[in-house]
């Protein structure tokens, strides 16, 4: 036996938790800032999945300046929400929290069903990005390739700007301690605010990159909120390497688990889930 | 009279006078009598909606009294669904036995992981709760062998209840089998929350940490609390396989769970009609829209769910309780 196959499905794995990283990071870091429990995230995500659909199929534009427009639409939305809603249950209980993010995620549900119809919505990929190409005697989808990069690329830029800018220190410190943050002089709300767009905006880019790989119908916002909540959960609140390391983990065991014990279904990356949850209640990177 | 001497004497007056029967109360049970002469085509809606209720209480002594949020409580219902089915379809078909199998098995199975819950609380707690449903799900998908896997348990006979009275196609014996389930579960609940131990719950989701500095082991009380409502759960998805005659995946989706929690707090959680308000309301609103427009049935369950959320924290009963003191007040 060859590692060929191996190194194969490790590599889509790879790739797809790049996909539930983008999909994740934003919500984590939203979570440690504010505690506030948003289950609409992928409501956003799937925003921007649509965005891209409908200019690459109504309007002819190409698949790649479509994703700005994904990350922008998905960006001004979720502020929308956040002035308007989101911002008077900061202080609220956490069910009700929950209970209105579920309730503008079944609403998202159904105003998508009602535009786009319940079909999967497919989308055209330009060609350099179809197919695949040999590295070393392994053979890579081309997309997925593309998703590494672009994932890698995305968490190397979050960290980088959370480590060395004004912006990045002023997010790390009222992550750590809000009120102390606010003691200095902070802006928490207006701060929190950027953080949301930015996180939503994220979302709304891996919405639009999924397409390709899981297809795009109106129970996207439901289907990947409890892939997103398993990474979330497992790499800790607030914490970009966390999110990065449990959306790896997770990609993986879902793909092996998919290739070679598909009697298991998607058990495994629950089995992980608990695990982790029960070795580490607040996370693999967890600090709280 | 001696109502406020009373208070310092004897502890238990302000439990005492909790327990008193409110005539509204008696006038609810009463009504729920009605629809056997009122829409008789309806029973088996009717019968829907109690074993709804009865589902809701179940979260409700956990969610509203003790403050454990639980994503996968659906787990117990559809566990109580399958050992009733399973029970009959080997040959058992007295559904009264069934009806003490359930929530023998549900009861284990919620004692059994309660050790789990009591440890978590917060994202993790909805994590872990979220987690072990998907996980019975899925293994119930699998074990096809013993549930049937997506094509549903097969071969589920109930006989008649009592041995004299069938399940008819109309649904009489179906509600009034689950009305009586109910209104008993009901009144041990009433008791129960009414107890000690009840205040000490709701102490615990008020405070967790502090209780037991006052003598309330929290843990255990969890414990507790969680087994009996995992019973209760059990005994509302026997009621299901026993009035349907069928038992099927569905009881265990993630869909049931998040729906009962909502039916909850649509009602108003820690209440105890709580959930039988919020239960009529969202079956009777959901048999009404799906018959308009099935897919976009959930659009207003979301707008439903906002709305709640923003106006009326405590549920529609918190609200009109809100409005009820407001106009006393203004009325002396």
């Amino acid at each position: 036996m060859t590692l060929g196959p191996i190194l194969g499905v490790l590599f889509d794995g790879f790739a797809y938790g790049m996909l539930l990283f983008l999909l994740s990071v934003g919500l984590s870091v939203t979570l440690g800032m504010m505690n506030f429990v948003n289950l609409a995230h992928c409501a956003f995500a799937m925003l921007g999945g649509y965005v891209t659909v409908t200019l690459t199929r109504t309007f002819g534009w190409p698949f790649l300046a479509t994703l700005p427009l994904a990350f922008l639409a998905a960006a001004v939305a979720s502020v929308a929400f956040e002035r308007t809603l989101y911002r008077r249950l900061y202080r609220a209980a956490e069910l009700d929290q929950v209970l209105l993010t579920i309730g503008l995620t079944f609403m998202s549900v159904a105003a998508a069903a009602y535009f786009f119809g319940t079909v999967v919505q497919p989308v055209e990929t330009p060609s350099y990005l179809r197919g695949s190409i040999d590295i070393m005697g392994m053979t890579v989808g081309r997309y997925r390739l593309f998703l590494v990069v672009t994932g890698l690329l995305v968490a190397l830029l979050l960290l980088l700007t959370l480590d060395s800018t004004r912006f990045g220190a002023t997010v790390r410190a009222a992550v750590d301690n809000q009120r102390m943050a606010r003691g200095l002089g902070i802006n928490v709300e207006s701060w929190f605010a950027v953080t949301f767009a930015l996180g939503s905006g994220l979302a709304g880019l891996g919405g639009a990159l999924a397409i390709e790989i899981v297809g795009l119908d109106p129970h996207f916002a439901f289907t990947y909120l409890v892939y997103v909540l398993i990474v979330v959960s497992v790499g800790g609140l607030g914490s970009i390497s966390g999110s990065f390391a449990a959306a790896v983990v997770i990609g993986i065991s879902d793909m092996i688990g998919k290739y070679y014990f598909p009697a298991l279904g998607s058990f495994l990356i629950y089995l992980v889930m608990v695990a982790v949850l029960m070795w580490r209640p607040t996370g693999l990177f967890g600090r709280r | 009279m001696t109502a406020s001497a009373g208070a310092t004497l004897e502890p238990n007056s302000h439990l005492k006078a909790r327990a008193q029967w409110h005539p509204l109360e008696i006038a609810f049970w009463l009504s729920t009598l009605l629809p056997f002469v009122l829409f008789p085509h309806h029973l088996v809606l009717a019968s829907q909606i109690a074993i709804t209720a009865l589902f809701a209480l179940s979260l409700d002594l956990i969610l509203g009294y003790a403050g454990i949020v639980s994503l996968g409580h659906a787990a117990f219902f559809g566990l109580g669904a399958y050992t009733a089915g399973i029970v009959s379809k080997y040959g058992w078909t007295e559904p009264l036995l069934g009806l003490l199998i359930a929530p023998a098995v549900a009861g284990l199975a919620g004692y059994a992981s309660s050790f789990i819950i009591a440890r978590f609380s917060h994202l993790t707690l909805i994590m872990i709760t979220l987690g072990l449903g998907v996980l019975l799900h899925e293994a119930a998908n699998r074990a096809e062998w013993l549930t049937g896997g997506s094509d549903g348990l097969q071969g589920v006979r109930i006989g008649p209840l009592l041995g004299t009275f069938r399940f008819d196609l109309y649904g009489y014996t179906a509600y009034a089998y689950s009305l009586t389930v109910l209104f008993l579960v009901f009144l041990l609940m009433r008791r129960l929350i009414n107890s000690p131990f009840g205040l000490a719950l709701r102490g615990i989701r008020e405070n967790r940490t502090r209780m037991p500095a006052i003598g309330a082991p929290s843990h255990a009380h969890i414990r507790k609390i969680y087994t009996i409502a995992a019973m209760i759960a059990g005994i509302a998805g026997a009621v299901l396989a026993h009035t349907t005659s069928t038992v099927s995946l569905g009881v265990l989706d993630f869909q049931r769970s998040a729906e009962v929690l909502i039916i909850l707090v649509l009602g108003g959680a820690g209440r105890i009609y709580g959930g039988l308000v919020g239960a009529i309301i969202f079956m009777v609103a959901r048999d009404q829209f799906s018959g308009i427009a099935p897919q976009y049935w959930y659009f207003w369950i979301g707008a439903l769910l906002v709305t709640v959320v923003m106006l009326l924290p405590n549920g529609i009963l918190g609200g009109a309780a809100a409005l009820t003191r407001r106009w006393r007040g203004l009325t002396p």
